[in-house]
């Protein structure tokens, strides 16, 4: 039998390391490299002057050339390694370079000047994480705009959505109304066609409303999501009926049902459309590049996107906005990733 | 004050804000219950819901329609004479539907040649390279957790940052071209050959949504009983006999669903192309949502139009793919 058939279908339940495990196990690291690896890759270039971003072939780490602070100087000095026609190799700090010839000090002794072919001198290197990228980028960027603005929409849409979709999900789920069937089939029915293909009419109805930038404009519209009530109507059609009859014979509202019993019996069914939802509305792009078009109005995501049409050389500025923009969401999934994952995996939507 | 008695403090104060709020609001709709009677409460619950829904999605949806069966540059509705199906005549006109140059709208036909051969390839390779993972997984593997958000993690990237990411390891200077390098090869126009560059498109996007459908496929083949394997082991099938009379079988509802939302995920690609490749180089990745896109938003001459009849064509597609989906679904729950 066909080996790698053998191994694919090898199931769990065994005791012994072989061959077969061995292959899972570099299938997986090659599966950590490919999906890790860009991201290393992002996060180590962000750390890069922009002398190491342009450098091909690119080395892995961000090197800086080292520096020395003498007396009678400015400004720093670089530090070369220079190789004299004997062979002997001295550290040298360059004072000026003038064509093909370096005039270099001994920082020991530093009233000699020695020349020196550029030829023969190789800079002085080491690791360095320098954030002139970050602080440089987070002033032309409006970092803090951006981030704000995200922030804001992600928490407002996303507590608009639970309150909207369990208030729809309840009724839906746990009352007998004409209109009923064909209400949930309508939103079911409308459930995967996107936002993509109504562009057009789409942006008419929020120049007619008026919500051409504002953030009502992205926060209203994406909060009815079909997904999301069909999610908490399933989770509250599990909840007894029981504890709504005994409450209504105390004299509750329908409302305090709804609030005092309900929502809080849905609390993991909420829990996994919230984090759905933070995802959606934190990765949004399209709905607020139509919405908004002054830059005070961007989300990360057009902001990085409109960084990069007018930053479109300086990468390095581009990659550590970019690895800014990742690390809240990246902060929350590494606390959340167990939720988050089997949230999926048990409701299967994203 | 101890960690505990923080939280308390902070439950307390959290609650009875909750419960304020709660009171007050029933105030307002207890008394509104008794206007209309019980019957009424849940018109009241869906009501929000259905005024969002209805403003800014079943409306743009009808909405549509009336752009595809109109004409002209104007922006609102009011201004545009009517032109029966001229827009769908004018997609459709063509001598010869393989060839884009001899249409009308050659651009149209680019588009819908470029999402038909991605979304063929793409689906293939992000369902076999999901599943072989999943199987995986499936395993008895150490550190499994880890795993599974490694290759989900890159699901949670917006496809802005996706594009950036690898726009940056392709490009001329790129990283991947300085690896050929070092292994003493000579660089490759990824980014600005039309093959290569649908080729990236397509790995990118199984990059970025691959642990999803991971997710789903693993949580299918975890479903499956395990005595049905003891069972099978007993009367001395083999590893591949269990695969294909057990789990294949039973993963197929699973694999069906996997199969339709990629299908109708990748029929929608745009915002990962935006940030990728921009379409290009040329119109070589350049597809259907971003035809649309282009037409209706930054084309000089704004074909509204055109636009609307193109994106009708596309949802009546998406229809179908729902349509299957949901019967997927049904045999997934019964």
């Amino acid at each position: 039998m066909n080996p790698v058939l053998e191994f694919l279908t090898r199931r769990r339940g065994r005791k012994k390391l072989n061959f077969s495990d061995f292959l899972s196990y570099a299938y997986l690291l090659l599966g950590v490299l490919i999906m890790f690896g860009p991201i290393v890759w992002l996060i180590l270039s962000s750390f890069k002057t922009p002398i190491e971003i342009a450098r091909f072939p690119p080395r892995i780490f961000p090197y800086r050339q080292q520096t020395i602070e003498l007396e009678g100087f400015d400004d720093p000095l670089q530090l070369f390694k220079v190789t004299f026609d004997d062979g002997s190799t001295r550290e040298l700090a360059q004072v000026r370079r003038v064509g093909i010839e370096a005039q270099m000090i001994d920082p020991d002794m530093p009233d000699e000047i020695i020349r020196v072919n550029i030829a023969e001198r190789e800079p002085i290197e080491e690791i360095h994480i320098g954030l002139s990228n970050y602080i440089e980028g987070v002033r032309g960027f409006n970092f803090g705009t951006y981030l704000w603005n995200s922030t804001f929409v992600t928490i407002t849409a996303t507590l608009l959505t639970l309150l909207v979709n369990s208030m729809a999900a309840f009724a839906l789920a746990k009352y007998k109304f004409p209109g009923q069937q064909t209400i949930f089939m309508t939103m079911i029915a409308t459930l995967m066609v996107p936002l993509s293909v109504v562009l057009v009419p789409i942006f008419l109805v929020i120049t007619r409303v008026g919500w051409n930038n504002n953030f009502l404009g992205i926060i209203v519209p994406v909060a009815a999501t079909p997904t999301g009530v069909f999610l908490l109507r399933q989770y509250m059609l599990t909840i007894p009926n029981e504890l709504m009859d005994a409450a209504r014979i105390d004299g509750a509202s329908e409302w305090r049902i709804y609030a005092q019993i309900i929502l809080p019996l849905a609390k993991p069914a909420l829990a996994v459309l919230a984090i759905f939802s933070v995802m959606w509305r934190w990765n949004d792009f399209l709905w607020p590049l139509i919405v908004m078009s002054r830059p005070e109005y961007f989300t990360l995501q057009v902001g990085l996107a409109a960084f990069q049409g007018e930053f479109s050389v300086d990468w390095n500025l581009i990659l550590a906005m970019t690895v800014l923009s990742i690390l809240p969401i990246t902060v929350v999934f590494a606390i959340l990733q167990r939720y988050i994952t089997t949230g999926i995996a048990t409701t299967g939507l994203k | 004050m101890s960690k505990n008695s923080h939280n308390k403090l902070f439950q307390t104060i959290f609650g009875s804000i909750a419960h304020g709020v709660i009171s007050f609001v029933d105030l307002f709709l207890g008394s509104i219950q008794k206007l209309i009677g019980i019957k009424g409460v849940p018109y009241l619950f869906v009501l929000p819901n259905l005024l969002i829904f209805g403003l800014f999605i079943l409306y743009p949806m009808l909405l549509n329609f009336v752009y595809a069966f109109t004409g002209g540059s104007a922006f609102f509705p009011d201004n545009r004479p009517y032109v029966g199906t001229r827009n769908f005549e004018r997609l459709f006109a063509c001598e010869n539907f393989l060839v884009p140059n001899s249409c009308t709208e050659d651009l149209f036909w680019r588009a819908v040649q470029n999402t038909v051969v991605y979304v063929i390839a793409q689906v293939t390779i992000l369902v076999l390279f999901a599943l072989i993972t999943a199987l995986i997984l499936n395993r008895k593997i150490k550190w499994r957790g880890f795993f599974r958000s490694v290759f989900f993690y890159p699901c949670l990237l917006s496809p802005i940052v996706v594009g950036l990411i690898w726009q940056w390891i392709l490009q001329d200077k790129g990283l991947l071209n300085g690896i050929l390098i070092g292994l003493g090869m000579s660089r490759m126009p990824f980014l600005t050959a039309a093959t290569w560059a649908r080729f990236w498109v397509i790995m990118v996007s199984v990059w970025a949504s691959m642990g999803f459908y991971t997710l789903i496929l693993l949580a299918g083949l975890q479903s499956i009983p395990s005595d049905l394997y003891e069972a099978a082991s007993i009367d001395g099938a083999s590893n591949w006999k269990a695969f294909s009379n057990i789990t294949m079988p039973l993963l197929m509802p699973t694999m069906t669903v996997v199969i339709v939302l990629s299908l109708i995920r990748a029929v929608q690609v745009f915002e990962i192309i935006f940030a990728f490749t921009g379409g290009g180089p040329g119109t070589a990745t350049m597809y259907l949502v971003q035809f649309i896109y282009n037409y209706g938003f930054t084309s000089p001459n704004k074909q509204f139009g055109v636009a609307a009849a193109a994106s009708l064509l596309m949802a009546a597609v998406l229809i179908v793919l729902t349509l299957a989906q949901m019967a997927a679904r049904r045999e997934e729950v019964y």
